[in-house]
C-alpha cells in the first residue's frame, strides 16, 4: 500500500469565544492517496470548509487547532511549518479553489499578469517562460490561449472558475483542495469543469479534496467519500459503498434529500 | 435589531459617555437645588478667586460662576439637543424620501441638498446671526436646524438606496403596502444606527456652533449659556487679569460634554459596524496559544 | 397546455426587452404559459435564461414590452386601481433568499399580520392573532415559539416556511416561488417543497415553481417549461419532457444532472466542449416553429 499523500489525524479545531468555545471540527481523521479524489460531504456548519482552510493554514484568530492534531502532507506536518516553508508549500504542493474563486481574480490585472505573479514568485520564471506555461494551462481548461491578455470581467463566471483552476495547476501541485467550486455555477458548466478536472488528474496525477453538499455529484466524481455532521466524520468509505450500502443514519437521511430525475429520491 | 440596546449597555465607551451626559443633565435640571444664587445677580466682589462661598469664583461683575455654569448648562443642552433633533428630522425625512421615491422627487431634493451642502456653514451662520442682531438661543437653534441638515440627508439617502433593493422591501411593495408605510415602517427601522449617529453628531455640532456664535458676540448677552459666559469673560480680559476661573470653566464644561457625546457616538458606530470594534476580545485565545494548547 | 378551464394566470407571447439599440437585452422572447388551480408549472433554466424576468412580470414588477398577461382571462394592463389591489392579493411571491426576504426590524407576527390587515377585510381585528397562529400551524411551525421571534433567530428552513405562511395569509390564487429552496440546506429542501405541494393541493393554488434544478421540477410539478436565452424551448407534461426530451438543450441539461449511477470516467457520458458550444449557440437563436412531439409535449425548432 502506497503512503498516503495527505494524512489528517485527530484534527480538532475550536473557535474560541469570550466565554464559550465552539467545536467546529471534532477529532477527524482521514487519508487521501496520491492521485485520488476524496470527497467531504455535509451541510452548512458541519466543518468541511474549516478542514479545507486548516490544510492550507488559512485560519485566523479566534480559530484554534488543538495540539493533538496533525496534518501530514508527504510525511511533513503542515501545522509545524514556519512562514518561509509555508510560502513554498502553498501553491506548489497544495493549491486551493474556493466557491467564490471566480471573484478572487484581481479585476484590474490581465489574466497573463495573474499567472505571471504566481509563476515568478514561486518558480522565478521569466515573462516569456510564464507566457508559455500560461498558454499551456489555459488550453488544459478549454480556454483559448490568445485570451490571456483579457481582463476577468470579459469572461463568464464558469470561465473565470476555469482560469482560477488553471492558475492552481500551473505549479503542478500534488493536492488540489476544492471547496464547493461549482455550487454557484449552472449544472452544464459544472459537469464540463469537473469532467475536465477528472481527466487532468488522471494525466497529471494530482489528488483532489472535493468539498460539497451534492452527494449524487460526489459519487460520480470521487473515489472515496467522507460524510460530516456537526464536526464529526460519521462515515468514510468508497463512493460505491456510500451509494450502494450507506451505514450511518445521517448518510441514509442525506440520500433521501436528493430527488431523482426519474421520480422519487435518489436512494 | 432587538439586540442593539443590549449591546450598547455592555459597551464601555457607551457607558462612560452616557454617564457624562446624564451627569450634566441632572446637574442642569437640579440647578436651583445646587446653588442659592441667581445666575444674573451680583452676589460678590468682582473676579473673586474660587472660595467656599463661591466654588468657582465670580465674574467681572460679581456673578457666581458656578451658578452661571449650571444654569447655562440648561440653555446649551436645550439648544444642542433641540437643534440636533431638528437637523436629524429634516435630514432623515428628506433622505428617505429622495432615496425611496427616486425620479423627480429625488432630483429636486438632491439638488436642494447639494446647494445647502456647498454653502460654507459657519460663514453663513455668522452672516445670518449678524443680520438678525442679538440672536436668542432659540433663533440660533432654528438657524442651525435650517442650514446643517444636508450631510445627514445625503448619508440617509445613500443608505435608503441600499435598503430599497432588499427583498423584504420588494415583498412589501408586492404585498401592496402604501408607500408611506414602506418608508416609515420597513425602511426607517433599518436606518436607526445611521440616524442615531447623525443625531449625536448633530448635537455635538449644534452645541459647539452655538457656543462659537455666542463667543463671537452674536448671541444675546442677557441669556446665560456657556457661550455667553465665554463672551463675557473674553470681554473682561479674564485671562490677562488672572481670573482663569472665569474663562476656563465654560471651556472645560464644553469639552466635557463633547467628550461624553463623542464616546456615545463611537459606541453606536461600533455596534452598527462590528468590524470597528477595538479592545481585546482574543484574551482567551491568546492564553491558549501561549500555553501550547493549540495553534493557528 | 391541455384543454382545461380558464387558467388563473397566463402569459400570452410576452416579450421583455431591457434597453434599446445594439446593447438591448432580450430577457424574454415570446413567452407563453398558463397556471391552473391545483397544478404546478416548473419553469426550468440556468441563470440568465429569463425565468426570473418572467416571475417579476407575473408579479407586475416589470411590464411586458409586447404581449399580454391575462388574469382569469382578462388582460391586466388596463386594470383599474381596484383590480390592481385584487391582483396583488391573488398573486403572491416567495423569494429565493430566506435571509433577505424578512425585515430584520420586525417580529414574525408582524410579518404575518400585514397581509391579513391589507387583504383580508373578512377577518375581524379580534381574530387576527388567532389567524396568525393558524397560519404558522399550517406551515408546521410552533406559533408560541416562532411568532414573537425576529428573523435572525430562525433557521433558513424556518424562515422559508414563514415566507410561505405570509404568502398564504392573503388567500391567494397563484403563488410564484422563485428558487425557494436553492439557498437552504439540502436536508430541509424537500420538506419545504412538500409543504408547497400540500398547500397547492389543499387550497387549489396555481404554483409557478422557478428553478435551475430539473430534478426537483419532477418532484413538485405536473407541467414543465424549459427556458434558454429568453425562450421556452420545450414544454409540456413533466414526465414526458424528462423521459423523452426532444430539444437538444433539454437533452444537454438532463445529461448534466448528477446521476450517481454514472461515473465521470465512463466515456459514453463525456460532454465534448465543442458540442456544448454548438448546442448553446443554436438554442440561443430565435426558433419560431412549434412541433407537437406528443399530446401535451411541445418543442421549438428553427
Amino acid at each position: 500500500m502506497t503512503a498516503p499523500l495527505l494524512s489528517v489525524k485527530n484534527l480538532t479545531i475550536d473557535y474560541i469565544g469570550e466565554e464559550k468555545d465552539f467545536r467546529a471540527v471534532d477529532n477527524v481523521s482521514f487519508d487521501v492517496a496520491p492521485g485520488e479524489v476524496f470527497g467531504l460531504a455535509g451541510e452548512s456548519g458541519c466543518g468541511k470548509s474549516t478542514i479545507a482552510f486548516a490544510i492550507s493554514r488559512l485560519h485566523k484568530p479566534p480559530a484554534l487547532i488543538r495540539r493533538e492534531s496533525t496534518i501530514l502532507l508527504n510525511g511533513r506536518n503542515v501545522l509545524d511549518l514556519d512562514d518561509k516553508a509555508l510560502r513554498d508549500f502553498r501553491w506548489r504542493e497544495v493549491a486551493m479553489v474556493f466557491q467564490s474563486a471566480m471573484n478572487s481574480l484581481n479585476p484590474v490585472l490581465r489574466i497573463e499578469q495573474q499567472f505571471y505573479d504566481v509563476l515568478k514568485t514561486h518558480k522565478g520564471m521569466s515573462r516569456a517562460q510564464a507566457r508559455d506555461r500560461t498558454a499551456e494551462m489555459l488550453k488544459l481548461v478549454d480556454i483559448a490561449p490568445d485570451r490571456m491578455r483579457d481582463y476577468p470581467h470579459q469572461f463568464s463566471g464558469g470561465m473565470r472558475q476555469r482560469i482560477v483552476i488553471a492558475i492552481c495547476l500551473a505549479l503542478d501541485p500534488r493536492l488540489v483542495v476544492m471547496d464547493e467550486p461549482t455550487t454557484a455555477l449552472d449544472v452544464v458548466v459544472q459537469r464540463e469543469i469537473l469532467q475536465r478536472i477528472n481527466e487532468l488528474r488522471r494525466t497529471l496525477g494530482f489528488a483532489v479534496l472535493f468539498i460539497t453538499h451534492d452527494l449524487g455529484l460526489m459519487v460520480q466524481f470521487c473515489d472515496r467519500i467522507g460524510i460530516m455532521l456537526a464536526g464529526k466524520l460519521v462515515e468514510q468509505n468508497t463512493a460505491e459503498a456510500i451509494y450502494g450500502s450507506p451505514q450511518h443514519d445521517y448518510t441514509k437521511q442525506l440520500w433521501t434529500s436528493f430527488p431523482s430525475l426519474h421520480g422519487g429520491v435518489l436512494l | 435589531m432587538k439586540t442593539q440596546p443590549f449591546g450598547l449597555i455592555r459597551n464601555r465607551k457607551a457607558l462612560v459617555g452616557v454617564a457624562i451626559i446624564a451627569f450634566i443633565l441632572i446637574v442642569a435640571i437640579a440647578a436651583p437645588l445646587l446653588t442659592p444664587y441667581d445666575p444674573g445677580a451680583r452676589v460678590g466682589r468682582p473676579h473673586q478667586a474660587p472660595s467656599f462661598a463661591h466654588w468657582l469664583g465670580t465674574t467681572r461683575i460679581g456673578q457666581d460662576v458656578f451658578t452661571r455654569l449650571i444654569y447655562g448648562a440648561r440653555t446649551s443642552l436645550a439648544v444642542g439637543f433641540g437643534a440636533g433633533l431638528l437637523i436629524t428630522i429634516v435630514g432623515t425625512a428628506l433622505g428617505i424620501l429622495a432615496g425611496y421615491r427616486g425620479g423627480k422627487v429625488d432630483e429636486v431634493i438632491s439638488f436642494f441638498t447639494n446647494m445647502v451642502l456647498v454653502v460654507p456653514n459657519l460663514p453663513l451662520l455668522l452672516v445670518l446671526a449678524a443680520f438678525i442682531g442679538q440672536a436668542s438661543p432659540w433663533v440660533i437653534a432654528l438657524i442651525l436646524g435650517g442650514t446643517s441638515w444636508a450631510w445627514g440627508a445625503r448619508v440617509t439617502r445613500a443608505e435608503t438606496l441600499s435598503v430599497k433593493q432588499k427583498d423584504y422591501v420588494k415583498s412589501a411593495e408586492m404585498m401592496g403596502e402604501p408607500r408611506w408605510r414602506i418608508m416609515t415602517f420597513e425602511i426607517f427601522p433599518n436606518l436607526i444606527s445611521i440616524v442615531g449617529i447623525n443625531f449625536i453628531g448633530s448635537v455635538i455640532f449644534a452645541i459647539i456652533t452655538q457656543a462659537t456664535l455666542e463667543f463671537l458676540g452674536l448671541g444675546d448677552p442677557k441669556v446665560v449659556s456657556w457661550g455667553t459666559m465665554l463672551y463675557a469673560a473674553q470681554k473682561a480680559s479674564a485671562l490677562s487679569v488672572g481670573a482663569w476661573w472665569d474663562i476656563l470653566t465654560p471651556c472645560f464644561a464644553l469639552a466635557f460634554l463633547g467628550i461624553g457625546l463623542s464616546l456615545l457616538n463611537f459606541a453606536v458606530d461600533e455596534i452598527a459596524n462590528p468590524r470597528l470594534r477595538t479592545g481585546n476580545r482574543l484574551g482567551r485565545w491568546s492564553a491558549l496559544i501561549r500555553s501550547g494548547e493549540g495553534r493557528l | 397546455m391541455t384543454a382545461q378551464p380558464t387558467p388563473i394566470l397566463a402569459l400570452d407571447r410576452v416579450t421583455k426587452t431591457f434597453g434599446h439599440g445594439p446593447g438591448a437585452v432580450h430577457a424574454a422572447r415570446s413567452i407563453s404559459f398558463s397556471l391552473h388551480a391545483g397544478r404546478a408549472l416548473a419553469l426550468v433554466g440556468e441563470s440568465g435564461s429569463g425565468k426570473t424576468t418572467c416571475a417579476r412580470m407575473a408579479m407586475r414588477e416589470y411590464m411586458p414590452t409586447e404581449g399580454k398577461i391575462l388574469f382569469r382571462g382578462e388582460p391586466v394592463d388596463g386594470a383599474s386601481p381596484a383590480e390592481t389591489v385584487l391582483y396583488r392579493r391573488a398573486v403572491q411571491m416567495i423569494f429565493q433568499d430566506p435571509f433577505a426576504s424578512l425585515n430584520p426590524a420586525h417580529t414574525i407576527a408582524y410579518h404575518l399580520k400585514r397581509p391579513l390587515l391589507l387583504h383580508r377585510p373578512d377577518i375581524k381585528r379580534s381574530e387576527i392573532d388567532a389567524t396568525v397562529r393558524a397560519l404558522l400551524q399550517q406551515v408546521k411551525l410552533d406559533p408560541d415559539l416562532v411568532a414573537p421571534k425576529y428573523p435572525h433567530e430562525l433557521s433558513g428552513g424556518q424562515r422559508q416556511r414563514v415566507n410561505i405562511a405570509r404568502a398564504l395569509a392573503a388567500k391567494p390564487e397563484v403563488i410564484v416561488a422563485d428558487e425557494p429552496t436553492s439557498m437552504l440546506d439540502v436536508s430541509v429542501r424537500l420538506g419545504v417543497l412538500n409543504l408547497l405541494s400540500e398547500m397547492k393541493q389543499q387550497m387549489k393554488l396555481g404554483l409557478l415553481y422557478i428553478t435551475h434544478d430539473i430534478a426537483t421540477a419532477r418532484y413538485v410539478a405536473e407541467d414543465i417549461a424549459v427556458m434558454y436565452a429568453g425562450q421556452i424551448v420545450e414544454w409540456g407534461n413533466v414526465g414526458k419532457v424528462i423521459d423523452n426530451p426532444a430539444h437538444p438543450y433539454t437533452k444537454l441539461l438532463l445529461s448534466a444532472v448528477p446521476d450517481p449511477d454514472i461515473r465521470f470516467d465512463d466515456p459514453s457520458v463525456r460532454l465534448r466542449p465543442e458540442d456544448v458550444e454548438e448546442i448553446r449557440r443554436k438554442s440561443a437563436m430565435t426558433q419560431d416553429r412549434i412541433v407537437e412531439v406528443d399530446t401535451d409535449h411541445f418543442v421549438r425548432t428553427a
